[in-house]
């Protein structure tokens, strides 16, 4: 099943909305600066809702179905977040607009850097990331900034776990580091020796993510952190799976210096396929001089109970500067707020305890039937082998191709590399066990599929809108757009009517 | 593993590139343990040529659907000649990694440095231990 | 807990599978001395109590739904298309993850494919990736493009001044650990003093389009003089004013981005928003970031997957030139949908609504006894005013006429201290804009 491009659609002259006639005298255009053409969609209201409703149908959602993507922690993410995002007030306001007449989302701000701060044991928080990954670089600058304003430029390498997700060192190079990648040992933590070893005064700090990538608690981590701060290193803690710390653990408290948030993951902001996320970062003391700004100040204290503070922006005085223009995400921290505050104290609490009770439910239902690699109790995620032993044709991805045909999504594949054919799973704390049962139960049922009939994984997903795509295609002949049609539109399907039903 | 071609001709380095020595000239590419590991190669990103590298130095990217590797030289020297042919045919370092699949061809600076780099053997050997 | 379904009984078949007695048992490996911590948060509230508590705030705030408002600056309060919402609302486009699994996200794919093509067309470039989380990060992105065109050889990088400040400030952020040397944007530099700062060590120039100031500079020979130089030239555009003018592809840019929120986004206190990041052809394996790329299933059937994958974070790590590992997925939809609905008319009529409209203010606002109105070169829908009082203390009386004054110049360029900025779109009634003129003589007379 495919659905036309939107260009194919339409006719000459057509209009999708219609817009007010201009009410001022017009003036003059400057002729020599106009455009002679856009080449745009001519279509009707009617054939865009129908264009964008059949290609939603395509895609698979969490308000579909099982989507236990490790690492992405995909939770319900509630309607009323939604609503709360488009009241006028918030929707309308322009970032630019006087303080004075922002205060109710000065203060929705202000409160939510303190409740993130109270969460994780920090001392302070800035909103501004727009993503974790822009958190984590925003981490990473502060941590170099800190060292060079002390006047210790010697400081090039951060210390990363051979774990970690790819963000970590591509942040590291971005930031102007190196990265030293550190082992793990036989029980998925990070090697102390190894650690000890690199811990000198070139080391800026370490970046490491608890539970680590395999869904462990990383049982050593005190002693972790002390090794970096005894060299004069600071700790980045990447947020990634703070679904698992909420309510256990601090790491503010444990030591950590900064940590990013990801909204969209532990606080149930949308991923809206593949994006806005948000990434706020909290620190300590030492690093709350340098925290990307502008983050938001109370200016004068409330008179009375009855009344509000004045809030203010604010630059923190050796900022690392602005992450992107404006004041971050405002839009997911309204929504990430709401979800605070319909939890409150206890349901923030009790999200942790049922994301770890989900997750090992699954991992002892699948012992046995799968190997599992760092066999003892996990946190919010963990991780199987995808494969068995005698059926060399198949892999992880042919599982998770599998169980798109049974409507469940699959879960995340080959990573971490410490894993041979990984498959990461993380079931979040708003499934119900009638639901894991369920999934149990396919994951079972492909596992007697692959010893009895492989072909029924390597040839799967069969009943998915289209089959395994030709990757390989698509990188050479790079078709990246139907408008301009590309030169080479002959030999492919670009720019054509291919309705197939 | 599958068996590996290895010509006895050429020298291989650890990152897996392969050198032709032919006077004061060399062509170089990656072997074909390299193009099997990367699998359906659809990109090469090249060097300027009359550009001066020298051992060791990141001459380009072999670029596969799923993985990208630097490439590094094997000697130092200055680049003459890229293989453009494998702008529209990339797959070619995946059927013949060591005659139409070249990448590169140099002027070298020190041909001693060749000295360091390992015969087919050695280079089998290094392959079967990883 | 509403959102949390588990009923006690489940809870304990469930412990009991697994072998402990209670929750908490699943937490041994935290460190006891900080496990469980207390957590100082407020009580629980219904949905009802949540509305209420919510609604307050942002009824707290003055918002463009209220007011009449006219500042830009980077930020634009346009029309939004009922449509919009409702298909963006839909939970299969809302609730989905990055396209990791085509099969069952081309839905995403096609729609991301879509909006790569309308910004291509609209900026007259050859491709387009999925998106950045802004304007200002996109452009800070177009400079790591830059630097490794100029395969790090060339570490000069040259902005115009009137590019928006924000953007300007949030380059430095991203380069400040590498060796880029960020020149041209600390005095008054126009077009040609730009031209005047190249040299072999400069890896791109950037300029705005409309500038900051509302303005369109003349570009003529600007791509030129930068390609002469071995340069590239980046463009930060307004897509609304696109629906007017030449494209900077015209115009000979090499990289054009920009904010893409005048798409149908609403200005939301300042995010999310889309960055959108058009390029030529040449330089398309240098895009950091999202692109998606047609191609074909096993049956042949057309279909569109995430193409030059090995260039991103996950599978180059430390040699990748960026850590971005999504893109503004919901936003490039929204501005999808958008410029579906508004076509090819729609695209031009906005525009030159808030060419006229723009163009009627200034006219009137001229006309008043002590503000002057910079009508130096053609602009847009922004406008300069020199006021005769501080901006500030304007707005502070526009504000009680139910009226959201421009943006106030003094705040980013000392020159322009008691200059206004004043931006006017299609959604200003002539009745607003009198008002304003009303207002403005008025507060001064």
């Amino acid at each position: 099943m495919t659905e036309p491009l939107i260009y194919d659609l339409g006719a000459a002259g057509r209009q999708g909305v219609l817009l007010p006639d201009c009410d001022v005298p017009e003036s003059p255009l400057p002729a020599d600066l106009i455009r002679a053409e856009l080449d745009f969609p001519e279509v009707s209201e009617l054939q865009v809702v129908r264009h964008f409703t059949r290609l939603s149908n395509l895609n698979f959602s969490i308000d579909k179905g099982f989507y236990p993507l490790g690492s992405c922690t995909m939770k319900y993410n509630p309607k009323l977040n939604e609503d709360m995002a488009r009241l006028p007030g918030f929707a309308h306001l322009h970032p630019l607009n006087d303080a004075e007449g922002s205060q109710g989302a000065l203060a929705l701000m202000y409160t939510l850097q303190k409740w993130l701060a109270e969460i994780s044991g920090f001392k302070a928080v800035s909103l501004t990331p727009a993503a974790g990954a822009q958190g984590e670089l925003a981490g990473i600058l502060m941590i170099r900034k800190y060292h060079v304003d002390r006047g210790d430029t010697k400081r090039t390498k951060i210390l990363i776990p051979n774990s970690a997700h790819g963000t970590n060192p591509a942040t590291v190079t971005m930031a102007g580091f190196t990265t030293v990648e550190l082992p793990a040992d036989e029980n998925g933590d990070v090697d102390l020796a190894a650690l000890r070893e690199h811990c000198d005064d070139t080391v800026a700090g370490m970046m490491i993510t608890v539970p680590n990538t395999l869904g462990l608690f990383e049982s050593k981590i005190i002693d972790v952190i002390k090794a970096v701060h005894d060299c004069g290193g600071l700790m980045y803690m990447d947020g990634a799976n703070m679904n698992a710390l909420l309510g256990a653990v601090k790491p503010g408290e444990l030591g950590f210096d900064v940590m990013h948030y990801n909204l969209h993951k532990t606080f149930s902001t949308p991923h809206g396929g593949g994006g806005p996320g948000s990434g706020p970062v909290g620190v300590g003391d030492k690093l709350i001089p340098f925290l990307p700004g502008p983050i938001v100040k109370i200016v004068e204290e409330a008179a009375s109970e009855d009344e509000a503070p004045l809030y203010d922006w604010h630059m923190p005085e050796k900022s690392i500067g602005r992450m992107k223009a404006f004041q971050g995400n405002f839009g997911m921290h309204v929504r990430a707020y709401t979800y605070i505050r319909i939890h409150g104290d206890q349901g923030i609490k009790d999200i942790t305890r049922h994301a770890v009770l989900n997750a090992n439910y699954i991992r002892v239902k699948l012992h046995g039937t799968y190997t599992v690699p760092y066999d003892r109790i996990n946190a919010h995620e963990f991780v199987l082998e995808g494969h068995f032993e005698g059926v060399d044709s198949v892999h992880a991805l042919d599982i998770s191709k599998r169980l798109i045909d049974y409507g469940i999504h699959p879960p995340t594949n080959y990573f971490p590399l410490l894993v041979h054919e990984a498959l990461m799973i993380e079931p979040t704390e708003t499934e119900d066990k009638a639901t894991l049962d369920e999934f149990i139960d396919v994951m079972k049922k492909i596992a007697v599929e692959a010893k009895e009939n492989p072909e029924l994984l390597t040839g799967a997903p069969h009943n998915a809108p289209v089959s395994r795509l030709d990757e390989v295609r698509a990188a050479k002949q790079l078709v990246l757009c139907c408008r301009p049609i590309p030169e080479w539109a002959e030999e492919t399907t670009s720019s054509k009517k291919t309705v197939e039903q | 593993m599958a068996e590996i071609k290895t010509p006895s001709d050429l020298k291989y380095t650890k990152n897996d590139e392969w050198v032709k020595l032919d006077g004061d000239t060399a062509t170089i590419g990656i072997s074909d343990y390299a193009q099997d590991a990367l699998n359906d190669i659809v990109y090469v990103e090249y060097p300027d040529v009359g550009a001066t590298l020298k051992q060791g130095a990141t001459f380009g990217v072999v670029e596969s659907v799923k993985a990208a590797s630097d490439v590094f030289m094997p000697i130092g020297g200055t680049i003459t000649e890229v293989n453009k042919s494998l702008e529209d045919n990339p797959e070619t370092i995946n059927t013949d990694p060591y005659e139409k699949g070249w990448l590169i061809k140099i002027k070298v600076a020190d041909a001693a440095e060749a000295n360091s780099l390992m015969h087919s053997a050695a280079y089998i050997e290094f392959c079967k231990n990883r | 807990m509403s959102y949390i379904p588990h009923t006690d009984l489940e809870r304990q078949q469930m412990l009991a599978a697994i072998g402990v007695t209670t929750i908490e048992d699943l937490f041994e490996a935290v460190p006891s001395s900080h496990r469980f911590p207390t957590l100082d948060l407020p009580k629980p509230l219904s949905e009802m109590e949540v509305t209420a508590e919510l609604s307050a705030l942002a009824d707290a705030n003055e918002h463009a739904a209220d007011f009449a408002i006219f500042r830009g600056a980077g930020a634009y309060h346009h029309f939004i298309p009922s449509a919009i919402s409702h298909l963006v609302l839909r939970g299969e486009f809302l609730t989905a993850y990055t396209p990791y699994q085509p099969e069952v996200s081309q839905g995403t794919l096609q729609a991301i494919y879509e909006y790569q093509s309308m910004m291509c067309a609209l900026t007259g470039m050859d491709a387009a990736n999925a998106s950045h989380y802004d304007g200002a990060t996109s452009l800070a992105e177009a400079v790591t493009v830059a630097l490794e065109v100029g395969r790090h050889k060339r570490n000069k990088i040259i902005l115009s001044p009137a590019i928006n400040p924000q953007y300007r400030a949030v380059v430095r952020t991203y380069h400040q650990g590498n060796n880029t040397k960020i020149v041209g944007d600390s005095g008054r530099a126009d077009i040609a003093d730009l031209i005047e700062m190249l040299d072999e060590n400069t890896a791109m120039v950037a300029v705005s389009y409309p500038n900051f100031f509302g303005q369109i500079d003349d570009l003529t020979h600007l791509a030129e003089r930068v390609h002469q130089a071995g340069a590239l030239l980046v463009m930060v555009v307004n897509p609304t004013a696109l629906g007017l003018l030449k494209s900077p592809g015209e115009l000979g840019a090499d990289i054009v981005v920009g904010e893409g929120q005048p798409l149908g986004i609403p200005m939301s206190f300042g995010g999310p928003y889309l960055g959108f990041f058009a390029i030529r052809t040449e330089y398309v394996r240098k895009i950091a970031g999202r692109i998606i790329g047609e191609t074909v299933d096993k049956e042949g059937r057309r279909a569109y997957v995430m193409t030059l994958r090995p260039r991103e974070q996950d599978i180059r790590r430390e040699k990748a030139t960026s850590n971005i590992c999504t893109n503004q997925g919901l936003m490039s939809l929204t501005a999808c949908i958008y410029m579906s609905l508004m076509g090819k008319y729609g695209m031009r009529k906005v525009a030159e609504l808030c060419y006229h409209k723009a163009h009627y203010a200034a006219k009137q606002i001229s006309d008043l006894k002590g503000f002057v109105v910079d009508m130096s070169k053609p602009f847009f829908h922004e406008f300069v005013v020199k006021c005769p009082q501080p901006v500030a203390v304007i707005n502070d009386k526009l504000i009680e006429k139910g009226i959201i004054g421009g943006y106030d110049l003094g705040i980013d360029y000392p020159h322009l201290k008691d200059h206004m900025l004043i931006c006017v779109t299609e959604t200003n009634t002539k009745d607003e804009i009198d008002a304003l003129v009303e207002g403005l003589k008025e507060v001064t007379a």
